[in-house]
């Protein structure tokens, strides 16, 4: 199986879905002439075109909602945020038009846009280019959410997200793209709402979604080895819709949780996966379900500590030695 | 017909045009007419009876009524041809009624029933017919101006010779999504339409205390190289006259336009407005009453022209009355959405039960 990088596998998917539907149109900064601020889009308008992948000027608000508007018509663009950071420039258009424009219709319009781009700190960008607004989108019926953490994954999502009938917003990560995995030549999809399971175990489960998964394994690893602690690791690819057994299902065999995430703690995705655990499975609990979560502050530049505010496999590996 | 002067386009009594002439109208039917005058009463009718109803506590939230601006949406919507689409913001009963929803439908809408054409989840401010190409009915000021950006988008994409009609306020001119609309509108080329109905006052705040280069809101258009107009909204052939011109572009050229029609709201900005009398001098309230009203200069104009009778005036009026009385009754009479219809229309993949909504928890508690 070949092995490709994060953004080879995203390039991947929007040649194999522009190819396979005449509605899809990539939008975005940079997205055609400069072949994508991150090279996810490299390539794509050389061979198909301006018609079908398309450079805006710096108007988030603007396009999203041309892109929500066409959406209404049976276009299904994907749309590219330079940064998730800077959806909230776009948030009216996101929140009340894509999230609501199906509900107050009664049914009778749908969008089936996409929204994409990279979500994530650690970088040095500072605090306006840091954010990881999952949930923000998971608190809002009417929008999808997806955090791929692999190649694999990141395909065969896009390729669900582009074929969904309602809004999806897909979370990428800059730190991600250019790390390679297996990813199969012939076309997969994964569903929306499915979690996966990258590491079996019996003692605790680790659950986490995007960058957070690869940190929990590198945990899972120092677990096993340093202290016979065999830790599974469920990666949530899927935050709404949510594989919610997927979740619960590890806790009835490892009576145990700590949360991976990214995102700072209060009202993060965490927040809902706690309240879901101890609300369905308290019996099967052993210890309270805690979390690592990146530290309650606003993105630090500093190189040196803006690694330490993130989720760490040391603060992971820490926290679990607390409740195991 | 980029015209430049503003002076030019700002009618005053001495040198206002009489736009019947003009082909657009010159070809229209005295049945044509008669139904104009038809399509704004009903309007008329339904939002005053909306009022009454509204104030015996049978409506909750807003109510924007679209008294005094019926000419507006009757004029511009009766030039549709079947590929152009339209879109508005929250004061949206008369764009309804006048592209051709179910007066029933409608009046459920607002008493939040289940036979509501949005099953009673939208209210007052999102009616929508995809099936006739409106597109809503929207609350946020300005969210609407991408979205009928979008639509004309679409249409470029899909090759379809047709115009995007996007309605807005005095008010949301100045919201940034309404400049990134026109910039974006203006470098693509796309044929939409945004027609500004400057009823003069965004809620409270008049047009001199909102906006600089208050003359005249749609000439800023320039800025974004975008052919623009302006009308008077109290004459249904002068809307119809300019209205068309912008179509056209759209059709021939695939072009944007702004056109800003001066019209009036006689009502707050909603009926909640208990400032309605303040901001405004209670004279010009009755001045537009009386002399700028579209309803009765409309059946002036048809009774000058020897197609209507007075006697019909009157059984249009009372035919009107007779169908939102009979709406009011579909709507007191119909039932209230089932609790488990507020899970419903969220999701497409969810409602359709596809496998994609039957994957993984959509809805959480």
């Amino acid at each position: 199986m070949p092995l490709i990088t994060y953004r080879k596998a995203l390039n991947d998917a929007l040649a194999e879905e522009l190819l396979r539907d005449e509605n899809v149109v990539i939008v975005g900064e940079e997205v055609a002439e400069y072949n994508g601020a991150y090279k996810v889009t490299e390539g794509l308008w050389r061979r198909f075109g301006s018609r079908r992948v398309v450079d805006t000027p710096i108007s988030e608000a603007g396009f999203i909602g041309l892109g929500i508007g066409a959406s209404m018509l049976g276009i299904r663009p994907v749309i590219e945020l330079m940064f998730w950071s800077f959806a909230y420039v776009a948030f009216d258009q996101i929140i009340n038009n894509a999230g609501c424009i199906r509900y107050m219709s009664g049914g009778l319009i749908h969008l089936p846009l996409v929204i994409r781009g990279p979500a994530n700190g650690g970088t040095n960008v500072g605090a306006t280019h840091s954010h990881t607004p999952e949930n923000f989108i998971a608190n809002t019926p009417g929008l999808k959410v997806v955090c791929p953490a692999t190649a694999y994954d990141a395909k065969g999502l896009m390729k669900a997200a582009i074929r969904d009938n309602d809004p999806v917003c897909v979370m990428e990560n800059t730190l991600l793209y250019g790390e390679c995995w297996d990813v199969p030549e012939e076309e997969y999809l994964i569903p929306l709402g499915v979690a996966d399971i990258k590491r079996s175990g019996t003692d605790v489960a680790l659950i986490a979604h995007g960058r957070a998964v690869l940190t929990a394994l590198k945990a899972a690893d120092i677990l096993e080895r340093q202290h016979r602690i065999h830790a599974e690791v469920i990666d949530l690819r899927s935050i709404r819709p949510l594989d919610e057994e997927a979740i619960l299902n590890s806790i009835r065999k490892t009576h145990r949780a700590v949360l991976v995430d990214e995102n700072r703690p209060f009202c993060a995705v965490s927040s809902q996966i706690a309240t879901l655990i101890q609300e369905r499975v308290f019996d099967e609990l052993d210890a309270p379900v805690v979390r690592v979560c990146t530290l309650d502050a606003p993105a630090i530049y500093s190189p040196e500590l803006e690694k330490r505010q993130l989720p760490t496999a040391e603060r992971v590996v820490n926290k679990t030695l607390s409740i195991c | 017909m980029n015209k430049t002067s503003v002076t030019n386009k700002i009618q005053t009594e001495a040198n206002r045009q009489d736009f019947s002439r003009v082909r657009t109208n010159a070809i229209l039917t005295p049945d044509q007419k008669v139904g104009f005058l038809r399509a704004m009463m009903r309007i008329r009718r339904f939002e005053q009876t909306a009022l009454k109803y509204y104030n015996q506590g049978y409506m909750g939230g807003f109510l924007h009524l679209y008294i005094g601006q019926e000419a507006v949406a009757v004029g511009a919507l009766s030039l549709l041809s079947a590929d152009d689409h339209i879109i508005t913001a929250y004061r949206d009963h008369g764009h309804a009624l006048a592209i051709g929803m179910d007066m029933n439908g409608c009046m459920a809408e607002l008493f939040g029933k289940a036979t509501g054409c949005s099953k009673g989840k939208g209210g007052s401010m999102h009616f929508f017919s995809p099936e006739k190409h409106y597109w809503g009915g929207h609350g946020v000021v300005g969210g609407q101006t991408p979205l009928g950006l979008g639509i004309a988008y679409a249409l470029k994409y899909k090759k379809i010779r047709g115009a995007a009609l996007c309605f807005l306020g005095d008010g949301a001119i100045n919201q940034g999504t309404y400049h990134e609309s026109l910039n974006l509108a203006g470098l693509w080329h796309l044929p939409v339409v945004y027609i500004i109905e400057n009823n003069q006052y965004s809620m409270g705040t008049s047009v001199e205390r909102s906006s600089t280069f208050r003359n005249c809101l749609a000439q800023r258009a320039e800025g974004y190289g975008i052919a623009w107009d302006t009308a008077n909204g109290e004459d249904l052939y002068e809307v119809r006259a300019k209205t068309q011109e912008a179509i056209q572009r759209a059709h021939e050229d695939c072009r944007p336009t702004v056109l800003e029609v001066r019209t009036y709201r006689y009502y707050g900005h909603s009926v909640a407005d208990a400032n309605a009398k303040k901001y405004r001098p209670t004279e010009e309230i009755e001045r537009y009453k009386n002399f700028h009203d579209p309803i009765r200069l409309w059946c002036k104009r048809l009774l000058d022209e020897a197609v209507i009778t007075g006697k019909l005036i009157d059984q249009i009026d009372e035919e009107a009355r007779c169908e939102v009385e009979s709406a009011v009754q579909f709507a007191s009479r119909s039932p209230a959405p089932k609790e488990a219809a507020i899970f419903e229309d969220v999701y497409y993949e969810v409602d359709h039960a596809t496998q994609a909504g039957c994957s993984g928890t959509h809805f959480f508690r």
